[in-house]
């Protein structure tokens, strides 16, 4: 009777040893970015930027908390291109999301979606140059 | 109190059939380092953040590979 307990604690500390391990397999995968559609926001994006760079430095676009960015400040676009920074603001996010969404579902994982986009929100922020807007947990604030 | 002692091998091997399952599913979690790091990558590729301290590979590289091709 004591070897049939012994070998159900043996058991138990095999499975123990197993759920050990396998995380520190599935810790040692890297981030799949390497994709054709990921490449292709991203220099869709990158050429944006050449665009984008001027309204962040001026206050007129900010960082959003949620990896977006949105108009912040339209007063400092004269008049005549605060259409095309509204087009800029919407096309970002367009790849911003398709972004987020395709790094997701390219490793395997659709629901992480809402996770990437949330390190990129960080990352954003923590990336920007100084005197640029982002959202903070109380709104609005200059970097 | 026996019979106890006797089932618990059993008891054992059913909680830790039960308990599998479960972890495995927990340890799909979140890559968040990796994601950090990969997210690092392409805001420095769409903001262009890295190509001023690597402007001096660039230019040495691009014709290297030019005639390579």
């Amino acid at each position: 009777m004591k070897t049939s307990i012994k070998n159900g604690l043996f058991a138990f500390y095999l499975v123990f040893a197993v759920l050990l391990v396998s995380p520190l397999a599935l810790a040692a995968a890297d981030l799949e970015i390497n994709t054709p559609a990921i490449s292709a926001l991203q220099s869709s994006m990158q050429s944006r930027h050449g665009q984008l760079a001027a309204y962040y430095s001026n206050g007129a676009v900010g960082l959003t908390r949620d990896g977006l960015i949105a108009v912040h400040d339209a007063t400092v676009v004269p008049l005549a291109q605060r259409q095309s920074v509204n087009s800029l603001v919407a096309a970002e996010n367009n790849d911003r999301n398709a972004l987020y969404k395709e790094i997701a579902s390219a490793n395997g994982h659709p629901e992480w979606e809402a996770e990437v986009r949330n390190t990129f929100a960080q990352r954003w922020v923590q990336k920007a140059q100084g005197g640029w807007w982002y959202q903070g947990a109380s709104g609005w604030a200059k970097k | 109190m026996q019979r106890w002692i006797r089932q618990l091998p059993a008891a054992l091997g059913l909680s830790a059939i039960l308990v599998l399952p479960a972890c495995v599913t927990i340890n799909v979690y979140f890559p968040a380092a990796d994601a950090e790091k990969a997210a690092d990558k392409i805001i420095d590729e769409v903001w262009q953040l890295k190509n001023k301290p690597s402007s001096q590979d660039a230019p040495a590289q691009a014709p290297a590979s030019v005639p390579a091709k």
